[in-house]
């Protein structure tokens, strides 16, 4: 698998974003599975999460690496690439190949760095909109994804509705609450607060990797749940001596210093920034009721949370149920048994695989049609 | 569920109407009534195996406990919601069935009959908790938790105002036509507000 690019919005053909400012060229870095169909019906578009990329399945023909969402895309698996079409772009903001703040500003030619304008989720799905076009796609069979990427799923339904036949939000919110919004503050004052950070200017020089590694740190304790941690590591020390050192003694301590410091070889910390940002700033009741936000949707939605998941709890799934329920759309939720928390919609691959797979079988044959 | 109590129920549903199924299993009833009557379905069911066989087979469904109502749905929703042997299963039957009849214009009932003359006569002469084949639980693991009688349903249907507009009775999977109150396994009610 390799990443394609598409590039549109070229100057001086710049296109505003909701911020109201503009940006361009815009490029999104995407990978495609399977092969399209004749009549073009049976693309599934692939949302990923804030640390997702466009290398969703397969293996990576530059590094080998296996993508982000493989135990769940492939040929046979619950989204069948012998079956469907399968695309998954970078976001706008991102870092892994679509434009974002670590992308070179044509009129400095330089890094963008702060002066990268701020981003939504609508950005990212508007940008997404246009590589469909692009496709030559008229309607996708489905959307999916789960955290922010059910975000993404969310705001397809309200912004293009007449494009999609069916979404599939997992572990997700309409809005974020105080709390998710706290998490992600502490995980940006960390980046800020790295002396290397330079108010952004960081590009060809030292990275703020200190900062972004205790962001991640942070993030992954609440990607994961009390039961899911003490399963994986309990209070396991990995060595027997020099305790009380404030070294990583603790296995879990290990894991987290392992996965932060993992994480910065392969993200952009202003990214970070700018994607937690994007999360924030969601909120697709925007000027709707949750009774009028689905209002005519013909899409069929299937909302999936998970038991053990406290970041993003099933309660805010619900919400988006009732809002279904109100505005009179088809469709069903599933709460998962998980002891993997928020992790879950990655981990938890055999059950959402059943279910995935059947809802998509009957979105293709037509069923859903015949019963709306 | 029986032959006679499905074809009785797809008997009072019209053509190409929609129907809630609260508690709906594995979704038998509405896959049928889906295949017959060409209605809207939608389910809500506990069960997460359950959730898997009605996704499985295309059915839309809700995971959720219809003991917390039905507080999401606008007034007349459905114009058929469906309480099939769940009725004596939930933990507030008075209040999901109030719920039930706010949210559709109909509401379809099934329960067993406990005082079903099988089930007086375990209780008279052996002294025991009646085990029968509408009653097939032990009195320890049994999910009914609400025991009563067509008498019982029928006196409390006119305490709270709620007109019984049809009424069927089985024993055996077949029609009891003669004091069903005693032979009746099964009692079947298409109910709707009173105006």
């Amino acid at each position: 698998m390799k990443a394609e690019h598409f590039t549109f919005a070229e100057p001086p053909n710049e296109l505003t974003l909701e911020s109201g400012e503009k940006l361009g060229p815009r490029t999104l870095a995407y990978e495609t599975y399977g092969a399209l169909d004749d009549k073009k019906s049976n693309a599934i578009l692939v949302l990923h999460a804030l640390s997702g990329d466009a290398h969703a399945a397969g293996r990576s023909r530059d590094d080998g690496a296996v993508g982000w969402w493989n135990t769940l895309i492939g040929p046979g698996k619950g989204i069948d690439t012998d079956k469907y079409f399968v695309i998954c772009s970078n976001v706008i903001g991102g870092c892994k190949g679509s434009t974002g703040p670590s992308s070179i500003n044509p009129k400095t030619g330089s890094p963008y760095a702060l002066d990268f304008p701020l981003v939504t989720i609508g950005d990212m799905v508007s940008a997404q909109r246009r590589l469909i076009d692009h496709l030559g796609i008229d309607k996708l069979l489905a959307v999916v994804g789960g955290s922010m990427g059910g975000m993404q799923v969310l705001q397809w339904m309200v912004a293009y509705p007449e494009r999609i036949r069916a979404a599939i939000p997992i572990a997700t919110t309409m809005k974020h609450t105080p709390q998710q919004i706290a998490f992600n503050e502490v995980g940006r004052q960390a980046v800020m607060a790295d002396s290397n950070w330079r108010n952004g200017n960081y590009y060809g020089g030292k990275v703020p990797a200190k900062g972004l590694a205790v962001a991640r740190m942070i993030g992954h304790i609440t990607y994961m749940s009390d039961t899911s941690m003490a399963e994986k590591f309990g209070r396991r020390t990995k060595t027997e001596k020099e305790p009380f050192k404030f070294s990583a003694d603790f296995e879990v301590e290990g894991y987290l210093r392992y996965r932060g410091d993992n994480f910065v070889k392969r993200f952009d910390a202003n990214s970070y920034l700018y994607v937690t940002k994007a999360i924030d700033y969601f909120n697709i009741l925007n000027g709707h009721s949750l009774a009028s936000v689905f209002r005519g949707l013909t899409a069929k939605v299937f909302v999936i949370a998970f038991k053990s998941d406290w970041l993003y709890p099933a309660y805010q799934s619900k919400e988006i149920v009732k809002a279904c329920k109100l505005a009179g759309v088809d469709a069903s939720y599933c709460e998962l048994s998980s002891t993997y928390g928020h992790d879950a919609f990655l981990l938890e691959i055999e059950q959402e695989t059943r279910l995935i797979r059947d809802f998509l079988k009957t979105v293709a044959n037509g069923n859903g049609d015949a019963q709306g | 569920m029986s032959k006679v109590e499905h074809e009785v129920i797809s008997s009072w549903v019209e053509p190409g109407s929609s129907v809630l199924d609260l508690g709906c299993g594995d979704g038998e009833l509405l896959m049928s009534l889906i295949r017959e009557k060409q209605v809207r379905a939608q389910g809500i069911e506990l069960s997460e195996q359950a959730i898997h066989h009605c996704v499985a087979q295309g059915l839309s469904v809700f995971q959720e406990d219809i003991d917390t109502g039905l507080a999401d749905y606008a007034n007349k929703s459905f114009d058929y919601v469906v309480l099939n042997q769940t009725f004596q299963q939930v933990k507030k039957p008075d209040f999901v069935l109030q719920e039930a009849l706010r949210v559709g214009k109909r509401t379809i009932v099934g329960f067993p009959n406990f005082v079903h003359f099988k089930a007086r006569f375990q209780i008279f002469f052996k002294g025991k908790v009646p085990v029968t084949p509408a009653l097939p639980y032990e009195w320890y693991d049994t999910p009914n938790l609400h025991f009563l009688s067509i008498a019982d349903f029928e006196e409390y249907c006119g305490k709270r105002r709620i007109v019984i507009e049809q009424a069927f009775f089985t024993a055996n999977n077949k029609r009891v036509r003669f004091l069903p109150n005693l032979f009746a396994e099964i009692g079947l009610f298409l109910l709707s507000k009173a105006q």
